[in-house]
């Protein structure tokens, strides 16, 4: 083999697997991407059941009921809409009423959506990013949500503290 | 005073740092000597006065001095001296101080065992390393100083995420930052070569050992990150696909590539022009990991605090040295010469197809970690992009990368013959196609990926025992004389096929704990019993008990096989009083390499408590992987070959001598 026909073949291999990776990234990018939405973009968009997106908002004052073995329902709502939420398995240590939430899953046939995964990207005092985002776009966002509980002593500006997967 | 001492020594390593960036290179263009060995000694003294800063900052936390505000946000006196210790690093400011610290130590260490290298190559690197040592005090100073007082100190402390306070955070940081840090001076190395214009096989063989050992760091502090997940967030699982984890998986597959492709620039001068690129590239990935994590972008247990200014001067840093490094590369790089010749199918080949498949892999981890980022930015729509994308682009890339791993060191130099390596693997192909026949035939009905990937789990590591029993002769020589001869093996060799089997151990972790996992989530009142995988587990009771910063709720569980009693199991749920937080301590039993894992959930009215129970089998070996990968890499560190800048030991020259004489 001469140079050129050996650099041929090496760029030749280089483009086969470029072009397999590339392949499996778009069709992996089509299919397995989860959008997010919070309640009100829900109800705009008219979202079909069975079709999985994260849902984020703040979970409703006295919302929480346990069922039996382990089920839980509660709200989320974003000031603007509420959607109903039904979970079987144990809410993550941050899980709180009036706290920010992130659930995975899609709606059921009833308006419900049936998450199969609750993340607490936060804690006691922080919301989960993209929940504060969605909020504040939609003009919900009252100040206080970032603010410490207590007040801090000064030299240092409030940050918010680090989060739970 | 501490505070401000570590304060002042920060800002003098910072003066000494921009000296390092220009005299070196100042008395390299004009050939002066002394100006060039300014370097050595400025580096040296960037180490002292960096790790004076660091000592600073940890006294601090020792004797909870609540007037610095570091301190007072992520500390408490109670808490227990291994965690005020490792509190140091588990908060922005103080993980930022340990970031430039440790490039502080790889500058030292090459300013102190860089005797040999050439004069205006160690100025020229020594100098690269302080711009971005530079760049990084800069922005410890600026925007994110640990030692800042708090006017009016607090008399307690607020305490480190209780999440973090774990003997983890004492590991995994340090040794993650080693290997992030420590390809820092691959990069350094790639962009004194640039400017020099001037690139040989002696450079691959000083770059090679520094990238060897930030490589089994990074492997190292990868697979403890990925254990503290597994055994502190209650889940179970231990990947998560979270883009802090694909921040570090970046850099770790782009050295694994650097590794491989300046073996064949060490051993043969070729692939010049892209070993220098892949170096570059390395590094920008961990930048790019550093900034991803500590700009606040990202939400996750690893993202301590989010402040803009934060997050566009780490953008800065990140835009000058990727942007400039790849700038000067496009300009250099046509200058530097080609190198050798070789076949496709020669060890050269099989090394370009493993750079070919690493980087392209690291490359759709890329895109999968970013395009969420980028849509957000550009549309203002948030996506996420979670295991299923990564499942179906990365998997698909590693397999081929897999099944060739064992052909590499089997083909020659120069001109392989693959026949011929397929014969000395037939071993192995037969040991994986029983493989998969036994596992099919014993879980029957089930999975059918899964024998596959244990079938080439077991193809890749019998084909690093074939290949090292290739090598000694094995059943074909005396036995004796085998042993003889493995004892003679260079000690790279016996890395490769540790680091190469440890990749198929993972496999078979791996394929195991996410095939057959068997899980039992339920609620428990005391005296119930669960039932998995065969073991039965029985709730004996709730205990409160109350730890240093804590109180807990602790579980016993007894766990019986058969009727016999295996073993007592206690996991708990602390509540830290200070945060208000709590977090979940799962009990782990370890089978063999296999594992029951409990972790609690909350109590309800009725007295009973939410408990969920995995039996992963043959976990442990997902950990064992890199372990070997790691040792694999220790012990081709050690090899003679790569001790460049070893002294010689007085035995050898003494031999030499003799045979000299």
């Amino acid at each position: 083999m001469t140079r050129k026909q050996r650099r041929l073949t090496l760029i030749g291999c280089a483009l086969v697997v470029l072009a397999i990776a590339a392949g499996l990234v778009l069709n992996a990018l089509r299919d397995s991407i989860v959008f997010f939405s919070t309640p009100s973009m829900v109800a705009e968009k008219h979202l079909g059941p069975g079709k999985r997106f994260r849902l984020g908002g703040l979970v409703e004052q006295g919302s929480l009921k346990r069922g039996d073995n382990l089920a839980v329902t509660f709200t989320v709502g974003d000031g603007g809409a509420t959607l109903p939420v039904a979970y079987k398995g144990i809410l993550p240590d941050l899980f709180r009423e009036g706290q920010g939430v992130v659930a995975e899953g899609a709606l059921d046939a009833n308006g419900v959506f049936r998450a199969d995964t609750v993340l607490a990207k936060h804690d006691e005092t922080y919301m989960p990013k993209d929940v504060a985002d969605a909020l504040k776009k939609q003009g919900h966002w009252k100040d206080d949500y970032g603010a410490k509980p207590n007040s801090m002593p000064s030299a240092s500006a409030a940050p918010t503290q680090g989060a739970m997967r | 005073m501490i505070a401000e001492s570590g304060h002042y020594a920060l800002v003098l390593a910072l003066a000494l740092a921009l000296i390092q960036s220009i005299v070196p290179i100042v008395g390299a263009r004009w050939r002066d000597a002394a100006l060039m060995n300014v370097a050595r000694s400025t580096a040296l003294a960037q180490l002292l006065f960096v790790a004076a800063s660091f000592a600073a900052l940890v006294t601090l936390h020792v004797t909870s001095d609540f007037s610095v505000a570091n301190v007072f946000e992520n500390s408490h006196s109670l808490k227990p001296l291994l965690y005020k210790i490792t509190g140091v690093w588990g908060n922005h400011e103080g993980s930022m101080l340990l970031w430039v610290s440790i490039l502080a130590l790889f500058g030292g260490l090459v300013a102190a065992f860089g005797n040999n290298l050439p004069l205006s190559l160690r100025a020229h690197v020594l100098a690269v390393q302080a711009w971005v040592a530079s760049a990084f005090y800069l922005f410890i100073l600026i925007t994110s100083n640990p030692f800042l007082r708090i006017a009016n100190p607090p008399i307690e402390g607020r305490d480190l995420n209780p999440v973090l306070q774990d003997i983890g955070l004492a590991v995994h940081p340090p040794m993650l930052y080693l290997g992030y840090v420590g390809f820092s001076i691959s990069f350094s190395f790639a962009v004194a070569a640039l400017l020099e214009g001037r690139i040989d096989a002696a450079w691959a063989r000083w770059v090679r050992p520094w990238t060897l050992m930030a490589w089994i760091f990074l492997t190292l502090g990868i697979a403890m990150g990925s254990y503290w997940a597994y055994y502190e967030l209650g889940w179970g699982g231990w990947w998560f696909w979270d883009p802090v984890e694909n921040a570090s998986l970046m850099p770790w597959l782009a050295g694994t590539a650097l590794l491989h492709s300046a073996l064949v620039m060490e051993k043969r001068n070729a692939l010049k022009v892209w070993t220098v690129l892949l170096s570059i590239l390395t590094f920008s990935l961990s930048l790019l990991g550093t900034f991803l994590v500590r700009s606040g972008v990202l939400t996750s247990v690893h993202a301590f605090a989010t402040d803009p200014t934060r997050g566009v001067f780490i953008l800065l840093i990140l835009f000058v040295f990727i942007g400039g490094s790849l700038s000067l590369y496009a300009w250099r790089a046509p200058a530097l010469k080609q190198g050798g010749l070789f076949a496709p199918i020669s060890r050269e080949g099989a090394l370009v197809l493993n750079n070919l498949l690493l980087t392209t892999a690291c490359a759709t981890v890329f895109i999968g970690t970013l395009y969420p980022l980028a849509l957000e930015v550009l549309t203002g729509e948030k996506i996420s992009v979670g295991a299923p994308f990564f499942n179906f682009t990365f998997a698909p890339l590693f397999v081929p990368l897999l099944l060739a791993v064992p052909f590499g060191p089997l083909l020659a130099w120069k001109r392989g013959d693959l026949l011929g390596a397929a014969q000395r693997l037939l071993v192995a192909g037969i040991v994986a196609l029983v493989a998969i026949a036994l596992v099919l035939a014993w879980t029957y009905g089930g999975a059918t990926l899964a024998p596959l990937a244990i079938g080439l789990a077991a193809f890749v590591i019998m084909g690093a025992l074939c290949d090292l029993a290739e090598r000694i002769a094995l059943f074909r020589i005396p036995l004796s004389l085998s042993l003889r001869r493995a004892r003679g093996l260079p000690r790279a060799t016996w890395g490769t096929a540790f680091a190469h089997a440890g990749l198929g151990v993972a496999l078979i972790g791996i394929v195991c704990e996410t095939t057959w996992n068997s899980e039992y989530i339920g609620s428990m009142k005391p005296d119930d019993v669960a039932r998995v995988a065969g073991y039965e587990l029985r709730l004996d009771g709730l205990n409160p008990r109350q730890g240093p910063n804590f109180r807990e709720m602790v579980a016993q569980f007894t766990v019986t096989r058969d009727g016999e009693k295996v073993s007592v199991m206690t996991p708990s749920k602390r509540n830290f009083t200070t945060r208000g937080a709590s977090t979940t301590e799962a009990a782990l039993l370890t089978r063999g390499a296999s594992q029951l894992y409990i972790s609690l959930g909350d109590t309800s009215a009725d007295g009973a408590i939410a408990v969920r129970i995995y039996h992963k089998p043959l976990v442990l070996m997902i950990w064992w992987g890199p372990v070997l990968m790691a040792f694999g890499g220790l012990l081709s560190l050690s090899d003679r070959r790569l001790r460049v800048g070893a002294p010689k030991p007085a035995k050898a020259a003494a031999r030499a001598l003799q045979a000299a004489e």
